[in-house]
């Protein structure tokens, strides 16, 4: 177990070594984000404008005009809210290679409460033109993907938790932004997953295993751009999908992979994930609960769907 | 060139940019002329006189930065770019239209020479400081300059750029700031007084001086006195000037901060520039 934050801050020291034009730019939440030992170790490469998020991406921007790479750092709700209209007018707008990358995403600031638990963040950053979406699953897709973002050009978003979740790849695996990784094959029903709620699905699928449903399991790192052609795949070799995110289930993976079945015309789709609700202050898996997030949930849906 | 000619030469310059942001409003039929023309003699003098620049080579690493912050003047910007070699003349009459390099407001993927691309006030100055803060670890001479709204200074987030620039010594910074004294539904006095902006800037750590923004031999001047000044503080010109300044039925008039002359209007507004500021 690792918290993914940690694998922001661990990949980007291995990362500043190899591109000099790897900027960090904190808004004084480095401590919480990770970004304390790039800091101490790229000190040219560091920028703390104070807790000034708005400014933080201009800043960025204005770096990204030199052909430097910056990444803004701060919290999801931040990095995707207050700094939204900046994002939009003076990175995605011209296409600048800025990488917004963020801590405490989805419920798992769970005890600050809801005015920090960014559950509307993917979906906000998913409808600006020119902007690549992702959530890791774990720590070491975080790491990967990561870099696979500093190594592609073009505004990403990506957002990563503050707790530790269970490891659920290892130190060699290689995603590809933009396309779904396979996780478990099974032709009876399809769960899509993105972000940490990764683990919750994985049970999920052992599970309906053991009630003779066999599963396949995808996970949906970058939602987007949207791996269409897993989705289409799943829904034609599936027949029924299950999405699963730590979200408002309006306008984040659940959406997105709505819009594909829509256009489709075939298949049958359940999200779980936010119900359109805000947090409060509590235990990380009480949230989820509060929003049927659960095994449990998943394995109910998964039956009502192959009735 | 002696110091008289070069202010009279940047003085014509001032007046073609008037004329040519006010033709490309004219004929876009939209636009922003008032401020445009306040910040008319600021661009002459930047552009053709100050900014280290390759109208051949526009993103020469090495030239000098510009950022419009209020980029709804982009007439003014456009016509100086036009007028220095950027773009083909003809690019006078595409303002606004579809399909045009020149967009309602500044667009750096389809303008030559335009360095961010802006519009929504308050964010370009952030954008400056991210330039300047950049060329400056690089080792890069080259300065950044950026001109600002006096009603932009509503905006939060300039005083957050600030900050960033006073924090990391940003004396490779030269914002301007037109201190017209309207904004977009009427006098700043009454829409949000802005107050002194050379005091506010100046409490905030800046290096500041407040000249006529009307006065070529001021601008000159003060751009020959910060050249090569480098004293870990970034420089704020507040220029006075005068919304819509050079055509007479404009001046100091809010109206004129976002609508077109019709053809009467046009003709008596150039023949009005022709005869230079009174
Ligand atoms: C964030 C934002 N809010 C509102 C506008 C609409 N707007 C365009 S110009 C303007 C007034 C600008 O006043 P000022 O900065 O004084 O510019 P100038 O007088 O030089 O034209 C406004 C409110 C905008 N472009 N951006
Ligand atoms: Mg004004």
């Amino acid at each position: 177990m690792k918290a993914l934050r940690e694998a922001f801050g661990d990949e980007l020291l291995e990362l500043a070594k190899e591109y000099p034009e790897l900027y960090v730019i904190d808004a004084d939440i480095g401590k919480s984000c990770k970004t304390t030992e790039f800091q101490a170790r790229f000190c040219k490469q560091h920028v703390n404008v104070g807790i000034a998020e708005q400014n933080a991406a201009g800043v960025a921007a204005g770096l990204a005009t030199l052909g430097k790479i910056p990444i803004v750092s701060t919290y999801a709700i931040f990095g995707s809210l207050r700094m939204c209209e900046q994002i939009r007018q003076e990175i995605c707008y011209p296409n600048l290679n800025v990488k917004v990358m963020c801590s405490h995403g989805g419920l798992t600031p769970a005890n600050d409460g809801a005015s920090h638990q960014a559950i509307e963040d993917m979906g906000v950053m998913r409808t600006l033109p020119n902007m690549t979406v992702i959530a890791p699953a774990d720590y070491y897709s975080a790491r990967n993907l990561v870099r696979k973002a500093v190594e592609m050009y073009g505004p990403v978003y990506m957002r990563f938790t503050r707790d530790a979740f269970p490891f659920i790849y290892d130190e060699n695996i290689q995603l590809e932004i933009g396309k779904a990784n396979l996780l478990k094959e099974g032709n009876d029903i399809a769960v899509i997953a993105s972000g940490e709620i990764m683990s919750v699905a994985i049970n999920a699928c052992e599970a309906l295993e053991k009630e003779g449903i066999n599963a396949r399991l995808l996970d949906m790192h970058t939602i987007k751009p949207l791996d269409e052609r897993a989705v289409v795949e799943a829904i034609e070799e599936c027949g029924a999908l299950i999405t699963v995110e730590d979200h408002n289930i309006i306008n984040g993976l659940g959406s997105a992979v709505a819009e594909v079945m829509a256009e489709c015309g075939k298949g049958r789709l359940k999200r779980i994930g936010v119900r359109d609700k805000f947090g409060e202050s509590g235990p990380y898996e009480e949230l989820l609960a509060s929003n049927g997030i659960t095994v449990e949930e998943i394995v109910k849906s998964a039956k009502e769907l192959l009735k | 060139m002696g110091n008289q000619e070069k202010v009279s030469f940047l003085k014509d310059k001032a007046k073609e940019l008037r004329k040519t942001a006010l033709t490309m409003i004219h004929e876009a039929n939209s636009g922003h002329p008032g401020g445009s023309l306040s910040a008319a003699d600021i661009m002459a003098a930047l552009y053709f006189y100050e900014l280290k620049l390759d109208p051949q080579n526009p993103s020469w690493y090495e030239r000098d930065r510009f950022v419009l912050s209020k980029g709804h003047v982009c007439p003014i910007l456009y016509s100086s770019l036009i007028l220095r070699g950027f773009m083909d003349k003809k690019e006078i009459y595409n303002l606004r239209k579809f399909k045009s390099i020149l967009q309602g407001h500044p667009d750096m993927k389809k303008t030559p020479g335009v360095d961010i691309s802006t519009g929504s006030l308050g964010q370009g100055l952030s954008t400056a400081v991210g330039m300047a803060l950049g060329l400056k670890r690089d080792g890069i001479g080259s300065r950044v300059f950026c001109l600002v709204g006096d009603g932009e200074t509503n905006e939060g987030q300039i005083w957050e750029a600030v900050q960033t620039a006073v924090k990391y010594e940003l004396d490779n910074m030269v914002i301007f700031v037109d201190n017209n004294r309207i904004q977009n539904d009427g006098f700043c006095d009454e829409i949000m007084p802005v107050l002194d902006l050379k005091d506010k800037f100046q409490a905030f750590g800046c290096e500041t001086y407040r000249i006529d923004g009307h006065k070529m031999e001021e601008i000159v001047n003060i751009l020959d006195q910060i050249r090569g000044r480098r004293n870990k503080k970034p420089i704020v010109i507040v220029a006075s000037t005068v919304k819509g300044k050079g055509v007479s039925f404009m001046e100091d008039v809010p109206k004129w901060h976002g609508v077109a002359p019709n053809d009467e209007e046009f003709e008596q507004a150039l023949r009005e520039i022709e005869e230079g500021l009174k």
